[in-house]
């Protein structure tokens, strides 16, 4: 219990700034997740037979997951989906991914894709 | 980290391939209508969570109870093939977001710069942050009703850009206008990596 609000206004904590909120309640306070890594263009991809359902300490959100990863989809993409913070898709990625229930591909770490997929890239835009 | 990569001749879905591209520029320079132009879903919207405790330390002990906050990203995608898809991320306008634009500039095929002529100062901050990154941009004039129209070289003057950075006009409503932008950025960085420019 607090005898008085906490310090100082945050200087982040204006008119632009979004609500004030508690996201981390999802992941037990976890503000990290067990590994690092997850792009926002990372694509995750469900085990083979992942099945959730049988394994304890999962929050349904996690569950959630495994079913949009039933196909290769973007941790971008996933948070938007279930609406949360993509640092706490992050924390929650990194559970399934020590359990073995997802995988998770990174996009190539540096440098500038060949010319044939520059090549694509330009031909997909002018057929925009 | 699992890195396995899918076998293309197995019953493995195939992996696409995502690029990045920062959508950067001021407060309102058109950021967020730019992506729904291209985006071939609704501009979807990610959030990432501040918090006072968790920025350049390590020590997280009690930081559930610290207060947090959470700044809006939009995003949208254009699928080329079934191989292929590139994300198009809007950068948070507020200079205080600007350790949020890291991990968006990681890896990123490059930016599009929006410039308003009527606050041109409003893009500089984005400018100097791609020069000093590396990071491959083109610069989007966006055409507002009303604004007064400056000729690309002024702009390009204004600016003190590098000679070989495009400078393109652009109505950041209009699809057909918008991709030009991005095809410009896609030749930059072709030209770039020293090949030559892609013809379609």
């Amino acid at each position: 219990m607090r005898a008085e609000p906490p310090g100082a206004q945050h200087e982040w904590l204006d008119a632009a700034a979004g609500p004030v909120v508690r996201p981390y309640t999802l992941t037990g306070g976890r503000v990290r997740p067990a590994v690092d890594g997850f792009d926002l263009v990372a694509f995750v991809l469900a085990g083979a037979g992942a099945d959730p359902s049988g394994q304890s300490g999962l929050q349904p959100e996690h569950r959630r997951l495994v079913e949009l990863a039933r196909r290769p989809v973007a941790v971008a993409d996933l948070a938007a989906d279930l609406d949360l913070a993509v640092g706490v898709v992050r924390v929650l990625l990194g559970d399934l991914l020590t359990r073995g229930l997802v995988s998770v591909h990174e996009p190539p770490a540096a440098g500038i894709p060949d010319n044939d997929i520059l090549k694509a890239v330009v031909s997909g835009l002018r057929a925009l | 980290m699992d890195y396995v990569r899918s076998d293309r001749g197995s019953s493995e879905p195939r992996l696409p391939l995502a690029l990045k591209i920062l959508i950067a520029g001021g407060f309102g320079a058109g950021k967020t209508t730019l992506v729904s132009a291209l985006s071939e879903v609704r501009p979807l919207q990610t959030e990432e969570v501040l918090t006072g405790a968790g920025v350049g330390t390590d020590d997280l002990s009690g930081v559930e109870t610290k207060s947090t906050t959470t700044v809006a990203m939009d995003f949208g995608r254009i699928t080329i093939n079934e191989d292929l898809q590139v994300y198009l991320f809007g950068t948070p306008g507020q200079d205080r977001f600007w350790f949020l634009w890291d991990e968006l500039a990681f890896g990123a095929l490059g930016a599009v710069v929006l410039a308003d002529t009527r606050r041109l100062a409003d893009c500089f901050p984005s400018i100097d942050y791609f020069e000093q990154r590396g990071v491959p941009f083109v610069v989007g004039v966006n055409c507002f009703d009303g604004s007064r129209r400056f000729g690309i070289e002024a702009v390009r003057q204004a600016l003190d850009i590098d000679p070989d950075v495009p400078v393109v006009l652009c109505d950041a409503r209009d699809r057909q206008s918008a991709k030009l932008v991005l095809i410009s950025l896609v030749e930059h960085v072709a030209r770039q990596r020293g090949e030559p420019v892609p013809v379609a």
